[in-house]
């Protein structure tokens, strides 16, 4: 398994080449194509984490050739405990999606087509290891995602689309000025990451200090976190529901991802400085102010997407403590929110192409009428409220474990914060599912086959990492604690002497 | 080597063929019944001057006709440039529609004339000959630009174009007078050296500014530069659309060869290890960094109020100036090589686009506003405006197109010298560009077709134009090592 992460990455990109050359009228043979395309991936993912070795901290499956001499510019794939998670979750997620787009009747051969080659610029960011590669798929995303949005898309569709197209290049120039001035700050110039982590004792605080700013506004779009968070609201609500899974569950998590992978590692000092203000306070903000937005939608679709928003501040919080059990609680959470996050948009989803609309108050007693969907829905509902037993709750007590010994302040803020989740989470469950049944809708179906496929893995997942957290946390806590402790015990002297 | 009038003939072919192309033209039109087949004949004479510039590259470097003009890496770079944006508005006017039934001799003879000057413009190394270049390509491009006699625009794009042209090359003759009459030579090198020198004595340093900024008028006015860029929306949108793409592409890479030629070797030397010294005393790059600064912004605000998708695409054009600029000012090696990639690759994606544009106004009787291109993908252009996507996000510099990787060249070109300001505005700038380039893809794809909008398709000839043109974004996109070396191969300068 030389290539086994260039193979993940591209298959999808040969299905999309594929799924071009098919004919148009034929949607069913499209989508089987389209699933056909992500199952290689999600098969040699399995085998990843099966091969994964859980005691390294070095990046493994590195692949390494030159790309252009001239300007060091190199293709280095590899993954850590850190992108390994990812990657799986990615991974899974990609066949999940082509089942729940399985409905789509208008332009099947261009949704599928960008939806490959979405799959294969997630891959990549994750398995990407030169700072060009990376940048590199990550705007390879933009393009897909804009059409999927923009063509596929809700009532409000186009000012949906390129709204999240300038707010995410507003972080990608950024993140270009940043990448080019660290190249340059190096000698040899390169854009390896492991080099440049290597070499992030020699960066003067102040460089750190800007080029941090940079790359975290560039994230901070992606998580997204407060003020930058606008745009998410409008792609949700208007994006098809495979799209909003990929959306909250992997591109959200590219944020994170981007924070811990390149401001950590390269920049300590600067991650030190900002910790506070820009990830804890700032993550503390998002888990509260996401969830009073949550409170007062009335859209589903949009309660979920404030619900995001709250649950990436934990993500930010944990990261922020820089003790152990924090980031491995951020990380697992970024895992455990793209199951649940997933699964609850999928759920929408599964009422919205029955019903054709996702009011709030436009249901009632639908538990009556689809019992097996409930019972599915209330494992997603739990574990994003945080009920002990499912995969959500160990990784935000163990943010706010690390967060306890942080800042206590903080600490007791974020945890109240549970209170307002249950509080949306349950009342729309019984504003939906619960009192009397709605007459127009008493005669709904109950989940198909396609749909228990889809939703019923994840389900499975989230029970299971809700007792047995240690199937991902193992992936990862060693990359994990060496990252912190990188971090942590960066000195200024060391720089000084530069 | 430093070559006589006679001696010089003999690497002196490109401009041959094209001088006796653009006059066997003419010919040819009273003489034959060729002429529906002229564009062809005049796409083989460019043909040939290019083999002839590929003739030219293989023989020594030095100064022809007595120091007027010289034959080095650097000019062959742009002839090329040149010959090859040429070939493409010449292909494009064998199918252009607008220009049908108007006189092709004559069309063609000029196009030939003003590649000529172009060439004279990229390899000139006096003054005179620059200045009589430039004007030669400006002549003949005010009859190009009024060529569509029956259009009222095209007349009032003609008129402009020739005011605003004598305005900027009075200017600039009166400058480079002042620089003669300050140095007594007009030889770019050794002007440079004179000014150098001049410097020293106190009080100089007003009259020399004054002479530069007045010749700077010329350049930045071929450039489309930020204050002499008023002419070129309205000609961009008179003109004939062929005309239009050459004027943006061909005569924005002379003025640029141009631009380099007469302030790196001349007013700057080579000071190793990649960088240039300017002579000193006049801080001409800071007067570029604004310049360039001002430029992108003008040109992208600007565009994004525009519907008209040929003046966007001129607005667009005048915010690439800036961008170009960006390498200009950068006084290194690196900064001229981002300039000479983002040339080839500006020259590839705007092209393109403009041949996108005539597909649609091909097929829609004439039409170039923005609603023309709606719902183009699904009305049988799936081609064209699929081609156009790529056109418009490489422009907007989205990878994995080569638009990105020029732009990513002139980002480092600033960010290696820690021009902190203009990267930033530049970021911005790129930023502000999607947004306009991203309506003509909303326009094609998000919108849909209205009852009464035309079948659009592209007829075999524009869609190996932009065949070709596609290709060259995605390949250097994904791989450019071979137009890095040929742009670093190309940066030598003769007799610096």
């Amino acid at each position: 398994m030389d290539h086994l992460l260039s193979l993940m990455t591209f298959i999808p990109l040969l299905g999309m080449f594929v799924v071009l050359a098919l004919p148009r009228d034929n949607a069913k043979l499209i989508k089987i194509t389209a699933l056909a395309f992500t199952i290689p991936s999600f098969l040699l993912g399995v085998w990843l984490y099966q091969n994964f070795d859980r005691s390294l901290v070095t990046m493994q499956f590195v692949e390494r050739f030159q790309w252009i001499p001239s300007f060091n510019i190199q293709y280095i794939m590899g993954v850590d405990g850190l992108s390994v998670t990812m990657l799986l979750l990615t991974a899974l997620l990609c066949p999940i999606c082509v089942l729940a787009a399985w409905e789509i009747d208008k332009g099947v051969k261009g949704f599928f087509a960008l939806f490959l080659l979405l799959e294969t610029g997630m891959m990549g960011v994750f398995a990407a290891l030169d700072f060009f590669l990376f940048f590199i798929f990550w705007e390879v995303m933009l393009l897909p995602m804009y059409f999927l949005i923009g063509v596929w898309g809700g009532p409000r569709r186009e000012y949906a689309a390129i709204k999240f197209f300038l707010y995410t290049l507003v972080g990608s120039v950024l993140m270009l000025v940043a990448m080019l001035a660290l190249y340059f700050t190096n000698d040899p110039h390169t854009f390896d990451l492991m080099v440049l982590m290597d070499k992030a004792p020699t960066y003067t605080r102040a460089f750190q200090s800007w080029a941090w700013i940079a790359l975290f506004i560039g994230f901070a779009i992606k998580i997204p976190a407060f003020p930058f968070h606008t745009w998410l609201p409008d792609a949700h609500v208007e994006a098809p529901t495979a799209i909003s899974v990929i959306l909250a569950g992997v591109l959200l998590k590219m944020g994170t991802y981007g924070i811990l992978r390149i401001c950590f590692p390269i920049f300590p000092l600067a991650t030190q400085d900002y910790a506070f203000w820009a990830l804890a306070a700032l993550g503390t903000w998002n888990i509260v102010y996401g969830a009073l937005c949550a409170m007062a939608q009335e859209d589903m679709k949009k309660l979920v997407a404030y619900s995001s928003i709250s649950h990436m501040g934990y993500v930010m919080l944990g990261m922020a403590t820089l003790t152990p059990q924090g980031i491995n609680g951020a990380v697992l959470q970024m895992f455990n929110h793209g199951t649940v996050t997933a699964m609850l948009f999928l759920i929408v989803g599964v009422i919205y192409d029955r019903a054709h609309h996702r009011r709030i108050d436009g249901f009632g007693g639908l538990a009556s009428v689809m019992p097996v969907y409930t019972g599915i829905m209330t494992i997603a509902f739990f574990a994003a409220l945080g009920l002990p037993g499912l995969s959500a709750f160990i990784s935000e007590v163990l943010v706010l474990l690390g967060a306890w010994q942080y800042n206590q302040a903080i600490t007791v803020i974020a945890a109240s914060a549970v209170v307002l989740t249950a509080a949306y989470m349950l009342w729309m469950l019984q504003r939906v599912w619960l009192g009397p049944v709605n007459e127009k809708y008493a005669d709904l179906p109950d989940v198909d086959m396609r749909e228990k496929i889809m939703l019923v893995p994840l389900a499975i997942i989230v029970m299971i990492l809700g007792v047995y957290p240690h199937a991902v946390l193992d992936l990862m806590n060693p990359t994990l604690v060496a990252l912190n402790g990188i971090v942590r015990d960066a000195t200024p002297a060391v720089a000084a002497l530069q | 080597m430093d070559l006589s009038n006679v001696e010089s003939l003999r690497y002196h072919w490109p401009e041959l063929v094209l001088g006796a192309g653009s006059i066997a033209i003419l010919m040819l039109e009273v003489t034959t019944r060729l002429r529906a087949r002229l564009g062809e004949v005049a796409l083989l004479i460019t043909a040939l001057a290019l083999f002839a510039v590929g003739y030219t590259a293989g023989a020594d470097q030095g100064y022809l006709f007595n120091k007027m003009i010289v034959l080095d890496g650097f000019a062959l770079f742009f002839k090329i440039v040149l010959g090859l944006a040429a070939i493409g508005a010449i292909w494009m006017s064998t199918g252009s529609r607008e220009l049908e039934g108007e006189h092709p001799g004559e069309y063609y003879s000029i196009l030939l004339a003003s590649t000529l000057g172009m060439f004279y413009m990229a390899s000139s190394t006096n003054l005179l000959m620059a200045y009589l270049a430039l004007e030669f390509v400006s002549l003949t491009s005010y009859i190009l630009a009024g060529f569509l006699r029956q259009k009222p625009r095209g007349s009032e794009a003609s008129l402009k174009y020739l005011i605003y042209g004598g305005v900027s090359s009075g200017a600039m003759v009166y400058g480079l007078s002042l620089v003669y009459g300050l140095t007594g030579t007009l030889d770019f090198v050794e002007t440079g050296h004179a000014l150098g020198t001049l410097m020293q004595t106190p009080g100089n340093g007003a009259i020399i500014f004054i002479a530069l900024v007045l010749s700077l008028v010329g350049f930045g006015y071929k450039i489309a530069m930020v204050p002499f860029h008023q002419w070129s929306p309205d000609v961009y949108e008179g003109a004939p659309l062929p005309i239009t793409a050459f004027l943006a592409v061909g005569s924005k890479a002379a003025g640029l060869a141009l631009l380099i030629r007469f302030f790196y070797p001349g007013l700057s030397h080579a000071g190793g290890d990649g960088s240039w010294v300017p002579i000193p005393g006049v801080d001409w790059p800071s007067l570029m960094v604004v310049a360039a600064m001002v430029t992108m912004t003008v040109g992208n605000l600007t565009a994004l109020r525009q519907d008209n998708v040929k003046r966007l695409l001129a607005y667009s054009s005048i915010a690439h100036a800036g961008y170009l600029l960006m390498g200009f000012v950068a006084l290194t090696d690196n900064g001229l090589r981002a300039m000479l990639f983002y040339t080839v690759v500006y020259y590839l994606m705007n092209l393109g686009a403009f041949a996108v544009l005539m597909t649609v106004m091909n097929g829609s009787k004439g039409r170039e506003d923005m609603a023309a291109f709606r719902g183009l993908a699904w009305r049988g252009g799936a081609l064209p405006a699929a081609a156009m996507l790529i056109f418009c996000f490489s422009l907007a510099g989205l990878p994995p197109f080569a638009g990105f990787v020029g732009k990513m060249y002139l980002f480092a070109a600033v960010i290696e010298k820690e021009m902190w300001m203009l990267a930033l505005v530049a970021a911005a700038n790129s930023v502000v560009g999607l947004y306009y380039y991203a309506r003509i893809v909303k326009a094609m794809y998000l919108e849909n077709p209205i009852d009464g909008d035309p079948v659009i398709a592209m007829d075999a000839s524009n869609a190996v134009l932009v065949g070709m043109m596609v290709l060259g974004t995605i390949v250097f996109g994904l791989y450019w090592t071979p137009v890095v070396s040929f742009a670093d191969r190309s940066l030598v300068f003769f007799g610096s």
